[in-house]
């Protein structure tokens, strides 16, 4: 493989990875500060890349409609947590499962029903359309490095946040023990409906910077939910660092899988089934350390 | 007992007095009965909530489809207990992988891996890509000249799901009455206690892991020869979250449960298609927006089920764990 080429797949799948990383860390800290699994978390993904479609043809503007889609994912995000999600902190895993899966259903169909089922498109915007040419045939397009520069500002910021300041402090307390925090008179409720917020705002936000360089159709969540379940059993749930990590493997196993046409034992690969290669990750690392790479001894 | 024999009765004379459609529509919730009576071996009686379990049906329909040759017929006798197999193996596999991790893990591992296998099928060509396979010639089941039954018969095919349902029940039973069935509720009260008295708990959750297959295989082995029809769906988390539901809406651990479940899901299903259009919306046509909004509300207000509803109206205590 030439360099060149070599260096597009690192790029590509180090930006992969850190999307990835953005929606898995929305679940993980969900997971491991509030205890609920939310398996409707790949539908914000979905959610956020139609709003941005939605927001941009009727502002057009990507600039206004980022911010105005954002706005829009908090405030289902507190809604959501205030009508439905808080009633499931007690309860078993089974039963988040099963409402959060109900509630994938309702958020497809009435996708379906708003915005059709067709396959949409939203172009990249104008100041970040350029690409840096490498060689007379090659190059890579700036918009994709932005997405990447929004992915390591927001994980820098979520880190800034959990590890330095008052609330993240609070967040952390309450993760360890909601009953202490709440009789230190501290509003835990409160705090809950804001990670939970944060947390879908997370994969929202991946949908939004994505939608521009892949399609954006009904389904997208579900993919992207099936693989953020890999990241989390590779990285360990409740671990931010361990989404970091797996996503960051995932995004350059799977691309280097689709390009490389790996030969093993003389056996050459079927390009289609080199998707297959994260799941035979998530196999080694299950026997390796069945409770991830940085998660708690089960 | 008695309510048991009389449901069964009544399901033997129902083609008597139905239409074909009624008959298919039977059979196909009988056949979920199955699959959902599977899935309660691993979530009411062992706890192990699996989130994968469709792969094991659609497996053994898949396995059909491929042993089936090209306009001609199967043989019944051989490729019944050879799709049941292929799912037992692909339990046996996947179970080996799955079975190690608790709680939430198991919950996203079974689903990782049933999509891993779902995927396969939809982006290769192997079995007809994600329009799957026809099955165009039903299987023969001749044993020399004579032939029990016809595969290409609704009325067969229903009483032969009839038997096999009877038959999944009974199986169950006994397995859950046997010494291995206790040590099974034993690991869902108890795992590090069992493991203590020296159970090796790693295999007795594998085994109960590959019998829900094969069992989920017999339904998906039916389901197959009824519809003639193998895709990808039937591998898929939704089939998987749906017979969840069931399970769960019927009550688990108490096997009936999740049949009536089964038969409840199916009959929604059927009613929620046909709504009218209101508004513009075609309400029909966005059926599971109210399957959906039915999840939500089960989730919410059904924690044990029917079973237990019908329990605490009766004023008995919980007994779905016996």
């Amino acid at each position: 493989m030439e360099f060149n080429t070599f260096l597009i797949q690192l790029l590509n799948g180090v930006q992969y990875g850190l999307l990835l990383f953005l929606v898995s860390s929305g679940l993980t800290l969900v997971f491991g500060i509030m205890g609920v699994i939310n398996v409707a978390h790949g539908s914000f993904y979905m959610i956020g890349a139609y709003l941005a479609w939605w927001l941009t043809a009727a502002l057009g503007s990507f600039w206004l409609a980022l911010p105005a889609a954002i706005g829009l994912t908090v405030a289902i995000g507190l809604a959501l947590e205030a009508l439905l999600i808080k009633r499931l902190y007690r309860r078993d895993h089974l039963y988040q499962v099963l409402l959060t899966y109900g509630l994938i259903l309702v958020f497809e169909e009435t996708r379906s029903i708003l915005w059709g089922d067709d396959v949409r498109g939203v172009p990249i915007p104008a100041i970040l359309s350029a690409s840096i040419p490498l060689t007379e045939t090659l190059s890579y397009p700036v918009y994709r490095l932005w997405i990447s520069a929004v992915c390591l500002v927001v994980a820098g910021l979520m880190y800034w946040t959990i590890q330095k300041t008052r609330l993240g402090m609070m967040i952390r307390a309450g993760s360890a023990n909601r009953e202490m925090v709440q009789s230190l008179g501290l509003n835990i409720e409160l705090i809950y409906r804001a990670v939970f917020a944060a947390g879908i705002t997370l994969a929202g936000l991946a949908g939004m910077i994505a939608s521009p360089v892949s399609a954006v159709f009904p389904g997208m969540g579900n993919q992207v939910l099936i693989v953020c379940f890999v990241v989390i059993v590779i990285g360990g749930m409740g671990s931010v660092k361990g989404a970091m990590v797996a996503s960051l493997l995932i995004g350059l196993v799977d691309t280097f899988g689709k390009v490389l046409h790996l030969e093993i034992g003389g056996l050459k690969l079927l390009p289609e089934l080199s998707s297959m290669t994260v799941y035979l990750l998530m196999a080694v690392v299950l026997l390796w350390r069945p409770e991830g790479i940085y998660g708690r001894r089960l | 007992m008695a309510a048991l024999f009389a449901v069964v009765v009544a399901l033997a004379v129902l083609p008597a007095v139905a239409d074909k459609f009624y008959v298919q529509l039977f059979a196909k919730i009988m056949i979920m009965a199955i699959l959902a009576m599977s899935l309660d071996l691993l979530l009411g009686y062992t706890g192990l909530v699996s989130f994968g379990h469709a792969a094991f049906y659609g497996a053994s329909g898949y396995a059909l489809a491929l042993l089936t040759p090209q306009y001609q017929a199967a043989n019944f006798w051989t490729s019944f207990p050879l799709a049941i197999a292929a799912s037992a193996l692909l339990a046996l596999v996947i179970g080996f992988f799955v079975v190690r991790t608790r709680g939430i893990y198991f919950i996203m591992v079974t689903l990782a891996f049933a999509q891993m296998l779902f995927f396969l099928f939809f982006d290769t060509k192997i079995a007809g890509g994600s329009d799957g396979i026809y099955i165009d010639v039903r299987p023969v089941a001749k044993i020399g000249a004579w032939q029990p039954f016809r595969l290409d018969d609704f009325m067969h095919i229903y009483y032969l799901v009839l038997v096999l349902l009877v038959l999944t029940y009974v199986l169950l039973r006994v397995i859950l009455r046997s010494p291995f069935g206790r040590v099974l509720a034993g690991i869902r009260v108890n795992e590090q206690r069992m493991l203590s008295l020296g159970y090796p708990t790693f295999r007795y959750k594998l085994a109960c892991f590959v019998i829900a297959g094969a069992i989920a295989g017999v339904a998906g082995y039916l389901s197959a020869i009824q519809f003639g029809v193998v895709n990808p769906e039937t591998l898929g988390w939704h089939l998987s979250a749906a017979v969840m539901m069931m399970v769960i809406l019927g009550g688990m651990g108490t096997l009936v449960g999740p049949a009536i479940g089964a038969a409840i899901w199916i009959l929604l299903e059927i009613g929620f298609q046909g709504l009218p259009q209101a508004g513009g919306v075609d309400f029909g046509k966005h059926w599971q927006l109210f399957m959906g909004g039915f999840v939500v509300l089960a989730a919410l207000l059904l924690p044990n089920g029917l079973i237990g509803v019908v329990d605490r109206l009766r004023g008995r205590r919980d007994e779905s764990h016996e």
